[in-house]
């Protein structure tokens, strides 16, 4: 389904990534963790080519692209419309109400009728639990309804595959629980997705694979039992190790 | 006996109010006929060519942001006289027909490129000034470039852009006075005209004055009401 093949980038003299390869099976979903610099965040945006690797190679549905080669612009547009993505930030429109954000790129992009962009994006909004704030501004919301929105917007376009940088980490404790719910629906629908998160409960529930990063390499990857009951490398148990304090 | 004079020539007696009068019809044909229509034309040619300017700017491409700083650099670099003189009595001079324009067009000309450099750099300070996340966003849904700048970036850069556009357009509003020195009759050279057989300066100047300060506080206004509505989605 997705899969990222010896991707390696650089920033400058700094190497991000190093040879990294994942697979994600359909319907999987992959939790990566790690601690901040390890290059997790980075390898979520190489998947959508936000950031550009070096070299390797990613593959989404049956689609390639091969970094060693040149890129074009229109491979990279076709692959981002098969992966939606949640950012730490949010990042909704502000000048779009809720539902202009989410019915942007179906009617922009993919170029859809008004009237069923905007039907799909009521039935997103209700399924994020928003049905009533269709027509207000993304100020009028707090973190958590944002987040949810930018949920929306991102599966609007009919992504095949979820990906969400640290969708939780600038929400207030007290928020976090109705992002997360949302995200554990869509894995029981069956989405593959990749979350990159410090949300340790979240990953043991939700993930079929953990993915542990530091200093751009995977230092070890496994079941979610395994890795966070029985890990193997030093650098992984002294990480789970701190996340206890 | 100056003392009388100068007395005299601050109060309004009959025959002023009668000049003052007699002289706002040709004043308003002025500013109807040829200040507005010049500050608008040149305004909005100006800011087509400030968008394309500032798009030029941030390319990444080094031709084009080349050919933008030049032409910033030149414009700004050197009094809008100056340039009115160049294009109507310069040019004018080469004995190329394509070249010799009328007074009106030729302030046109200068007044729509002088905008467009000082413009392009509140338009680029805009749409520096939004969020990269923006970006992003507008890509990660598949959006182009353009699509991004067009459906994302410039309705907000917009917003941002509206205080200093606004100080750009009632500057623009002064600034056709000076096309009174090529020949157009616009309001301020109607002025000069009334004065050359009035012998009344102070009078009709500022009654030129007093129309160019109600112009700009009418624009003012609107632009309280432009930028009201842009920030509707602001906290």
């Amino acid at each position: 389904m997705l899969s990222m093949k010896n991707i390696s980038k650089t920033f400058g003299s700094l190497e991000v990534l190093k040879d990294i390869s994942i697979n994600v099976d359909q319907g999987k979903v992959v939790v990566v963790i790690g601690p901040s610099g390890s290059g997790k965040t980075t390898l979520l945006r190489c998947l959508n080519v936000l950031e550009q690797p070096d070299s390797g190679a990613v593959t989404i549905d049956n689609q390639t692209i091969d970094f060693s080669q040149k890129v074009t612009k229109p491979a990279i547009r076709e692959l981002r419309k098969q992966t939606g993505m949640v950012f730490q930030n949010y990042n909704l429109f502000p000048h779009l109400t809720v539902i202009e954000n989410i019915m942007e790129g179906p009617v922009t992009v993919q170029k859809q009728e008004k009237s069923t962009a905007r039907e799909t994006a009521v039935r997103l909004l209700e399924k994020v639990g928003l049905g009533d704030k269709a027509d207000v501004y993304p100020y009028q919301l707090s973190g958590g309804q944002q987040q949810r929105v930018g949920i929306a917007r991102a599966m609007a376009i009919d992504p095949k595959v979820m990906l969400f940088d640290e969708p939780t980490s600038a929400l207030d404790p007290e928020l976090i629980g109705e992002v997360l719910q949302v995200m554990k629906d869509l894995a029981k629908e069956g989405m593959t997705m990749v979350v990159v998160t410090h949300e340790m409960k979240f990953a043991k529930e939700v993930a079929d694979e953990v993915v542990f990063m530091d200093g751009g390499y995977i230092v070890e990857r496994g079941a979610p039992e395994e890795v966070f009951e029985r890990p193997t490398q030093e650098r992984t148990k002294k990480f789970l190790n701190l996340l206890q304090h | 006996m100056a003392k009388m004079y100068l007395l005299n020539s601050l109060f309004l007696n009959a025959e002023d109010l009668q000049t003052l009068q007699d002289s706002f019809l040709p004043l308003l044909k002025g500013v109807l006929y040829y200040t507005i229509p010049l500050t608008l034309i040149s305004f909005f040619a100006g800011l087509l060519l400030a968008v394309i300017t500032a798009l030029f700017r941030i390319s990444g491409v080094k031709l084009l942001s080349g050919i933008a700083r030049v032409y910033v650099s030149i414009i700004r670099g050197t009094p809008l006289l100056v340039q009115l003189f160049i294009v109507f009595y310069g040019f004018g001079n080469l004995g190329v027909e394509f070249l010799k324009f009328s007074p009106f067009v030729g302030a046109l000309i200068a007044l729509s490129l002088n905008t467009g450099a000082y413009a392009s750099e509140i338009i680029r300070a805009s749409i520096l000034s939004i969020d990269k996340g923006q970006w992003e966003a507008a890509e990660s849904i598949g959006m182009s470039y353009f699509q991004s700048l067009k459906r994302v970036i410039l309705p907000q850069a917009t917003r941002v852009s509206i205080p200093p556009l606004s100080n750009s357009f009632i500057g623009l509003v002064k600034e056709t006075s000076l096309a009174s020195t090529i020949l157009v009759a616009e309001m301020f050279r109607k002025a000069q005209e009334i004065v050359a057989t009035t012998y009344q300066p102070l009078l009709i100047y500022m009654e030129a004055a007093a129309i160019y300060w109600v112009i700009c506080f009418i624009l003012s206004l609107i632009q309280d009401q432009i930028e009201a509505h842009l920030n509707r989605y602001i906290k």
